[in-house]
Parts: structure tokens; C-alpha cells; sequence
């Protein structure tokens, strides 16, 4: 990893979750999990099944609100409270965009549609209302040109071009993943949350979003939250994990610190045993129940 | 011969009304999954503010009638508009998440409540308006009977012609249509996108009442007879056309109000008009019972 990605750069944290909690009548799904994640870094969640990753997940992107706990976002657009925010807000005015486990596109839309709703606040800002939009005036039709070239970017970008105007549901599974990260990107984010990108995929495709993962992260420098399973990913791309484990934080690092603790080890695979293994092949470890 | 193209004609002009109104039903299913019973209400209150628009204008000696029409058009669209607003804001938004039929009774009981409150400040009596708009085409003529194209009728169905193709436009073209279509779709992902749907929620009930608001105007227009009652039946009608057609599609309840009206003109023609909406509400049943997706409907996929 680049220098960039070491913890101990002096770049301050860009997502900051304090003491978060989130319990469902009297179940607690997280408690007082704190962690922090940069701009331009992959940041890991891993964690066995039922662990709260998706929770964390939900209550950053406004699904839920937690019980207890504080998620600050800071970059240039300012400093916004999460927590306290309405969803459509987080993702507008905070710029947080998310992709599902199980792939929530648009299914009756087309391709370029889904990738143009996500440009959705430049258009409607440009079409003042629809009403610039109806009488078909210059200065929609620009910006309407300018969304239609950024989402081409993307599908070029993916090899998708050709899908342009099918209908996202009618895609295979591995190409609807890709174009909702692409649509996720579309909304120009700061922090970018990835629900198990890799679910589903075969090792070619995993091998491809790995190298997405990765250039999103070069050329936009957006911070991005990564859940997954799948091993050979997390600990391939992160720059830092973080490992959660019935709802705790249980261990925080860069994936060979967090391989090699014995935490995360006892967590796993019960008292002993092997790390997970950064290359495992067979049946992922984050698949094991606690 | 000459009797069924009058019918036509005047079924067809039925037909748009009918059309303009069931929009509202069809894109307020769409969009929150609710039928919006207090619509036809909305539609009745379109009426009412017309007949008083064109009551002030004809007292402040407006003689151009082109231009009394357009501003009363207006003016309706405005205020009617503002009622379609704040019926969701105050009966549908704070039951929104609520159990399933809690906005359908709440929207009832707006039906109830805008009745009852037309009726208080306008009075039970049906109000009349003189004709505005008179003359037409004689289209053919044999033994005596004319078929007349009223210049009425043919502004009638040319607006609705205009409003129907602005509106494809903006569904399919534009931001604010493809933000509609995405909450359609999935609510929560759209909000993930941006896009705030309470907002775009509202700005459903705004456009259905405005082409309700068009369709009093135009009825007010063209038949000169209103009162409290009249939304309910008119409502119901456009709802039938709207079930016709397949719910939540946009072009489904237009055809929906043109075989409505059509069905209406030519039962009444050539069985007993006393049982014409016998006619319409049989097709209600009838839809309901062997295609309840409608002609142009899509059977409803899972709903997440």
C-alpha cells in the first residue's frame, strides 16, 4: 500500500463513529463501537455473521438511527452530523452513497436512468423544477448532456456501454453489482459504503472489483467503508480493518496487524487455530458462526 | 350513422375529463401505493374555484373569453393545486408508515370532510354558469340531425391532447420524472440517491390536482352545472378509468377515461341512460375480477 495508506499519516480522520450503540427492543445489535476512516483509504469491516456490520452500515446511511453514539462526517462541504440526519440529506448534502448485499437498482429502469437518478440533485437544481426540463431549455439540456457524459464515463469505464438502455433488472448479477458502485460514484461521494461487493461473484469478477476498488480510490480519492466476506478482498485492498464481533469492536489495524491478533483469531475459529488467511481459497472464514 | 358519431364525439370529450382525473389517481397509486379517494373532491373543488374565478371576472367586466379562460385556468390550477398539496401534507404524510389502510380511511374521511366543507360555504344548491364558449363545426348533416364539434369540446380534448403529451414528457424526460419513477420503484434507495421523496411525494398530489383542477374547469365549462356532490361520482368514474387502464400507468388511464366516457355516451345512447354508470362500474367489477393489472397495467412485482 502507498504511504498514504498508513494509520499513522497525519490525515485526519474524514468519518469519525463515537460510541455508537443501536439496540431493537431490547436486543443490542451494536454496542459502543468506535472506529474512524480516512478519505482515499479502504477501510475494511469484517466480522462473523450477526457481528452489527450491516447495522453500522444502516445507521451511517440514515436507515436507522442509533441509540446511542455520534457519526461525524468532515470534509470540504463541511462538517455534518449523521446521526441526526434525514436520508435523503445524508446522501445529498453529506455526500454518502452505499450499495446493498442484495443488489437494490432500480429494476424497471434502464441502465443510463439508474446512473442519471443518482445525478439527480445537479439535474433537478439545473431544470429548476422540471419546468427548464419541459420547454426543453439549453441550460437543462446541457446539464442533462453533462450527467449523460459522466454516467457513459462509468460504463466505459466497466464495459458496460452496450447496456446502456436495458433494464437494470434484466442484467446478470456480477454487471448489476458493477453498476451500483458505478451509480454510487454518480453521485460524486465522499465516503462511498460497499455492502459485500464481492457476494456472488465468481474469482474473475472479484478480481475485477478489486482493481475498481482500487482505481475509485486512486482517481477520486473518496473514503470507502467495505464490508465483504470474502477475505481475499478485505484484507487484499484495505488499508485499515476494523473487526467487529457480536456487535463490538473487537480489533482495529491494518489487516496484518489485525490478522495476527489473537482477538480476531479466538473470534474466528474458537480458542485455537489459524488466522484467517489473506489468500484462503476454500469456504471464506468470515462465513464460520461464531 | 350520424347519432353514433355524436356519441363519439361526445364520449370522447367525457373521456378526457376522465383521463385528466384518473392521472391523479394513477400517479398517487404509483407513487405511495394509496388510492387517493379525496381526489374527486379535489377535482369538485377545481369546479367551484372556476365557476368563482369566472363569476369575478364576469362582474369586473372581462369581455375577451379567450383570455377569462386562461386566466381562470390559472388561478384554478393554483389554488386547487394548493388543496391537492395540502390534503397529503395534513391526511396522508403523518400516516405514512403507518399500517396499509390507515391513509386509504384517512383519505375517505378528507372525501367527507372537503364535501362537507364546500357544501358550508357554498350551499347544497347547484350552481349554474351561462355558457361561455357556444357554436361549433356541423360535421354531417342528413334527414335533420346534425353532428355538431362543439368549439368547446374541441378546446376540451385539444388540452387534454397537450397536457397528456407534456406529461409523458416530464415522467420520461425529465429529473423530476425519473425522480418519481425511482420512488415508485424503491423509496429508499431513492433517498440514497438524493432525492427527497417527501418532496416528490408532494409534488405528485400538486400536478394530479392541477389536471383535476383543468378537468373542473373544462366540465365547468362545458356543462355549466356544478355542485358539492359532484366529486364523488366524477371521482369514481375516474378511478374506474384508472383500474381500466392498469393502475399506476400513465397511459393506461387515459385510454382508461376515453373507454369510460366512451361506454358511458353509448350505453346512454342506445340502452337506458338512466343505468349508465351501471355501465361504467360493471367494468370496474368486471376488470377487478379477470384483469385486475389492467389493459396496460404491469402485474405488481415484489415490493421490497
Amino acid at each position: 500500500m502507498s504511504a498514504l495508506a498508513s494509520p499513522d499519516a497525519a490525515v485526519p480522520a474524514m468519518l469519525e463513529v463515537a460510541h455508537l450503540s443501536m439496540h431493537f427492543e431490547g436486543i443490542t445489535a451494536i454496542d459502543d463501537v468506535s472506529f474512524s476512516a480516512r478519505r482515499g483509504e479502504i477501510t475494511g469491516i469484517i466480522g462473523p455473521n450477526g457481528a452489527g456490520k450491516t447495522t453500522v452500515f444502516n445507521c451511517i446511511t440514515g436507515f436507522y438511527r442509533p441509540s446511542v453514539g455520534r457519526i461525524a462526517l468532515d470534509h470540504e462541504g463541511g462538517r455534518f452530523l449523521l446521526e441526526r440526519m434525514e436520508g435523503f440529506r445524508i446522501a445529498r448534502d453529506a455526500g454518502v452513497a452505499r450499495t446493498f448485499q442484495n443488489i437494490r437498482l432500480f429494476p424497471r429502469m434502464t441502465v443510463l436512468e439508474n446512473l442519471l437518478v443518482a445525478q439527480h440533485v445537479k439535474l433537478m437544481r439545473a431544470s429548476v423544477f422540471s419546468i427548464a426540463g419541459l420547454l426543453g431549455l439549453p441550460r437543462f439540456r446541457e446539464a442533462e448532456a453533462a450527467a449523460i457524459e459522466v454516467a457513459r464515463g462509468w460504463l466505459d469505464r466497466l464495459g458496460l456501454v452496450k447496456a446502456a438502455d436495458r433494464e437494470a433488472g434484466t442484467l446478470a448479477h456480477g454487471q448489476q453489482r458493477k453498476i451500483e458502485i458505478a451509480r454510487a460514484m454518480c453521485s460524486e461521494p465522499k465516503l462511498l459504503c460497499l455492502d459485500e461487493p464481492a457476494a456472488g461473484l465468481n474469482p474473475r469478477e472479484t478480481a475485477e472489483l478489486n482493481r475498481l476498488l482500487l482505481d475509485i480510490r486512486e482517481d477520486y480519492g473518496v473514503g470507502i467503508l467495505l464490508i465483504e466476506h470474502d477475505m481475499a478482498v478485505v484484507m487484499g485492498i484495505s488499508d485499515r480493518v476494523v473487526v467487529l464481533n457480536y456487535g463490538a469492536k473487537i480489533s482495529d489495524g491494518t489487516p496484518e496487524e489485525v490478522r495476527n491478533d489473537p482477538a480476531v483469531i479466538r473470534a474466528y475459529l474458537g480458542e485455537e487455530g489459524d488466522p484467517p488467511e489473506t489468500n484462503s481459497r476454500g469456504p471464506s472464514p468470515g462465513r464460520g458462526r461464531p | 350513422m350520424e347519432y353514433f358519431l355524436q356519441q363519439l364525439i361526445n364520449g370522447l370529450t367525457l373521456g378526457a375529463v376522465y383521463g385528466l382525473i384518473a392521472i391523479g389517481y394513477t400517479m398517487v397509486y404509483g407513487i405511495i401505493g394509496m388510492i387517493n379517494f379525496a381526489h374527486g373532491e379535489i377535482y369538485m373543488i377545481g369546479s367551484f374555484i372556476a365557476l368563482i374565478c369566472f363569476s369575478i371576472l364576469g362582474l369586473s367586466g372581462v369581455a375577451s373569453v379567450p383570455l377569462a379562460i386562461l386566466v381562470v385556468l390559472l388561478v384554478t390550477v393554483l389554488f386547487t393545486a394548493a388543496y391537492g398539496w395540502a390534503v397529503e401534507r395534513l391526511a396522508y404524510r403523518p400516516l405514512r408508515g403507518s399500517f396499509r389502510l390507515a391513509p386509504l380511511i384517512s383519505a375517505i374521511g378528507m372525501s367527507i370532510f372537503l364535501q362537507n366543507y364546500v357544501q358550508l360555504l357554498q350551499g347544497a344548491r347547484v350552481k349554474a354558469m351561462a355558457p361561455m364558449v357556444t357554436g361549433g363545426f356541423v360535421v354531417t348533416e342528413r334527414a335533420g340531425f346534425q353532428v355538431t364539434l362543439s368549439y368547446m369540446q374541441i378546446i376540451i380534448m385539444a388540452l387534454t391532447l397537450i397536457l397528456m403529451a407534456g406529461f409523458s414528457q416530464l415522467i420520461s424526460r425529465t429529473a423530476l420524472g425519473r425522480a418519481q419513477r425511482a420512488c415508485e420503484q424503491d423509496q429508499k434507495m431513492a433517498a440514497l440517491s438524493g432525492i427527497d421523496v417527501d418532496r416528490t411525494v408532494s409534488l405528485t398530489f400538486l400536478l394530479g390536482a392541477g389536471l383535476a383542477a383543468v378537468a373542473g374547469v373544462m366540465t365547468t365549462l362545458h356543462y355549466g352545472v356544478i355542485d358539492f356532490f359532484i366529486g364523488f361520482l366524477v371521482g369514481l368514474k375516474a378511478f374506474t378509468a384508472a383500474v381500466l387502464g392498469g393502475i399506476g400507468s400513465l397511459p393506461g388511464a387515459m385510454l382508461g377515461g376515453i373507454l369510460i366516457g366512451l361506454v358511458e355516451a353509448f350505453w346512454a345512447a342506445y340502452f337506458a341512460a338512466e343505468y349508465k354508470d351501471v355501465a361504467a362500474f360493471s367494468i370496474l367489477v368486471l376488470v377487478l375480477v379477470f384483469r385486475p393489472t389492467g389493459l396496460l397495467g404491469q402485474p405488481e412485482v415484489e415490493k421490497v
